[in-house]
């Protein structure tokens, strides 16, 4: 498994748009959730983004705090996902991205957490309650570990934070797609072409678009707006959660080689 | 560190510094969308604080419309609850904050942030609510400037503030249930921060105690200030000198920060916060944050929080509705660690024994928030030599707490 800034290199060289879905860990069960990354990782994902479950998801829709609620429930526990992380990283070929808000962190101590983290294999790291202000001490601490941590812009963040999210934000730039939390929506955020631009003018670094993008025309619409990934969560949590684990892991077989089709220009 | 006598303008700023910070305390750990509107909220807030226009605008109306200032009253039958055979014993004064319209500290932060939002040029106004007094001022003033409401409140809370409900929704608010969670006020500011991250552009966010991510505890706690500013005048007034003691119960903390600001660099004067130990903090029944709680990042910012080993936050639990959250404002973590403040807690039964004699002595139905400041004079009256003068910040009335005390007491009985 490669790093996420040599994937995205990698990908780029080839010309083509990385496709990152999102599970949450322990949503049903950590069995599932080991055998949904196996799925995901021969489906067409090229990195794969795993939600740590938590009690207060304040960036997340109804989806997602729904999958964590259940994990939390089912009494998941970080250790338990760093052990299976172990287990399934070095079979994988998509490099992990942990998704995770900052309290789990800071409670561990950020370079504890950082060090077991990339122990168990895991490459990235996503932290939606640690904007630029308050992302020195991870970022530094990141680079010694050999993890990245990718920071987020905004619809709403003027042109000055832009350039300087950008200049920190380590692996890819998460680009939010709209004001909101994560979850499904019929269009994707018309501002979203304009801030890939924004961004463009400012970076090399490779540009990930999510939050709301749940269908294949979104995903090939934010790819033919020259995104370097489309990342689609909810969408991926909640057919992993209908019907027998079974069922569900088809379910987001299939959705996986639809979207990777659709981010795959001819 | 010395907390070195400074002009109070110096000493303001310093609390917090630049990023909002209290110590290691406070910050803004929100999602990236909402950085920019806290930016503008802080400038706004800078802008407008100290312009004449605003000044006069909002002393009018605390003065006509919330009925400030609000008496200091000698409570002189608990005084003489506690008083000592040789006649000594604490003297103890109430701060009449549940006599402001709406029963409650509340309003005085709610008034001014809408008058805030309202320069914004913001339509839409948004709150969390436990209690619901939070929420009913947030109705208030939103019914009084003509602004959408809506109002997030858990439904654990809907069901035993049943009557702050209808009071919001009587004066045009919408109340949406919020189930997540324990249905309780951490669940409910959740919610309101999830709307605020999606309608940010239009909308404004009226956070109701000196928590979440910076400027919201320095400017919460600014817009409280005047209860502890009239105290000191009211106290020159009464006897020409200041309190020895003041006491206020500490949910998030906003009505204890108001009162105690304006003390902060009066070291002769003793700072005492107490929390709600629900069924006693060496259960898992309780709410004592600072008492129990650890370091943590909660809806925005660091401070003690109630965990478990995995950093996951735990359920708090009270008898009271405004004290049941698992977190505090930073300021009073960085109080505690500075030791300038103390925090103790006192457990359900405590107050509602408080809660009945404040009743019976003096005629006052305290809100069960407020009652916890009043049950901790058991232990402290016993402790105390000569007849020092403790400010009690009455912080609400408790006509909404009846039928939760009935239904306790029945249980009990």
């Amino acid at each position: 498994m490669t790093s996420v800034s040599d994937c995205f290199t990698d990908l780029r060289d080839r010309g083509l748009c990385a496709l990152i879905p999102f599970i949450t860990a322990g949503d049903p069960d950590l069995e599932t959730t080991a055998a949904a990354l196996h799925v995901l990782d021969q489906s067409g994902a090229d990195l794969i983004e795993l939600g740590v479950p938590y009690s207060d998801p304040l960036a997340d829709g109804p989806v997602i705090q729904a999958a964590a609620t259940r994990a939390l429930q089912r009494g998941t526990r970080f250790e338990q996902v760093l052990e299976m992380v172990q287990t399934v990283s070095p079979q994988l070929r998509s490099p992990l991205i942990l998704f995770t808000y900052y309290n789990p962190i800071f409670h561990r101590g950020i370079r504890p957490f950082l060090q077991q983290v990339a122990k168990a294999g895991v490459k990235g790291l996503v932290v939606p309650d640690l904007p630029l202000e308050e992302a020195d001490t991870v970022l530094q601490q990141a680079a010694d570990a050999g993890v990245e941590l990718t920071l987020l812009v905004a619809p709403t963040s003027p042109p000055a934070r832009i350039a300087a999210i950008a200049r920190s934000s380590q692996g890819f730039i998460y680009l939010v797609s709209a004001t909101g939390v994560t979850g499904m929506r019929a269009k994707v955020g018309a501002r979203v072409q304009e801030l890939l631009y924004e961004l463009r003018s400012v970076t090399d670094k490779p540009i990930g678009v999510g939050f709301g993008i749940s269908q294949t025309e979104q995903a090939q619409q934010v790819m033919e707006w020259g995104a370097d990934a489309a990342i689609v969560g909810s969408a991926f949590v909640k057919r992993l959660s209908e019907g027998t684990p079974k069922q569900g892991l088809d379910s987001i077989s299939s959705f996986c080689r639809s979207l990777k089709a659709a981010v795959t220009s001819d | 560190m010395t907390l070195t006598p400074l002009p109070l303008q110096a000493s303001q700023t310093a609390r917090p510094d630049a990023l909002g910070r209290f110590g290691q305390f406070g910050g803004k750990y929100v999602p990236e969308t909402l950085m920019p509107a806290l930016s503008e909220l802080e400038a706004a807030f800078y802008q407008y604080r100290d312009q004449p226009e605003f000044q006069q605008e909002l002393n009018q109306l605390l003065h006509d419309y919330v009925g400030r200032p609000s008496p200091l009253y000698f409570a002189e039958r608990l005084t003489q609850h506690y008083a000592r055979p040789d006649g000594t014993g604490a003297q103890i004064y109430l701060k009449r904050e549940d006599l402001n319209h709406t029963g409650a500290h509340k309003i005085n932060n709610a008034l001014a942030q809408v008058l805030l939002a309202k320069r914004m040029g913001k339509q839409r106004v948004i709150a969390e609510t436990g209690a619901g007094q939070h929420g009913v001022a947030t109705a208030t003033v939103c019914a009084r400037f003509g602004l959408k409401c809506v109002i997030y409140m858990g439904v654990h809370d809907m069901e035993r503030q049943s009557l702050n409900v209808f009071r919001m929704q009587l004066m045009g608010a919408e109340v949406a249930p919020v189930a997540a969670g324990t249905g309780t006020l951490k669940d409910a500011t959740s919610e309101a921060i999830r709307d605020w991250v999606t309608n940010v552009e239009d909308t404004h966010y009226i956070l109701g105690s000196v928590a979440g991510p910076h400027p919201y505890p320095m400017m919460v706690r600014d817009f409280h200030a005047i209860i502890g500013q009239e105290t000191r005048q009211q106290c020159l007034t009464k006897w020409g000198g200041l309190p020895d003691i003041l006491l206020a119960c500490v949910g998030g903390g906003s009505n204890a920060m108001g009162l105690f600001h304006e003390f902060i660099d009066e070291p002769n004067v003793r700072l005492i916060g107490v929390e709600a130990a629900g069924s006693g903090v060496d259960t898992d029944r309780h709410a004592a944050t600072l008492t129990r709680g650890e370091v943590g990042v909660l809806h925005g910012a660091m401070s003690y929080l109630l965990q478990d080993d995995d950093g996951q936050v735990i359920e708090a639990h009270s008898i009271s509705a405004g004290l049941d959250y698992p977190g505090v404002g930073p300021e009073h973590s960085y109080l505690k660690d500075l030791q300038r403040a103390e925090y103790y807690s006192v457990t359900d039964a405590e107050a509602v024994a408080a809660f009945q004699r404040t009743a019976q002595l003096e005629g006052i139905i305290p809100a069960l928030e407020t009652s916890h400041a009043i049950a901790y004079l058991e232990t402290l009256c016993p402790q105390l030599a000569g007849s020092p003068r403790i400010v009690i910040n009455c912080s609400g009335r408790g006509d909404k707490d009846v039928q939760t005390v009935a239904k306790y007491l029945e249980e009990q009985d």
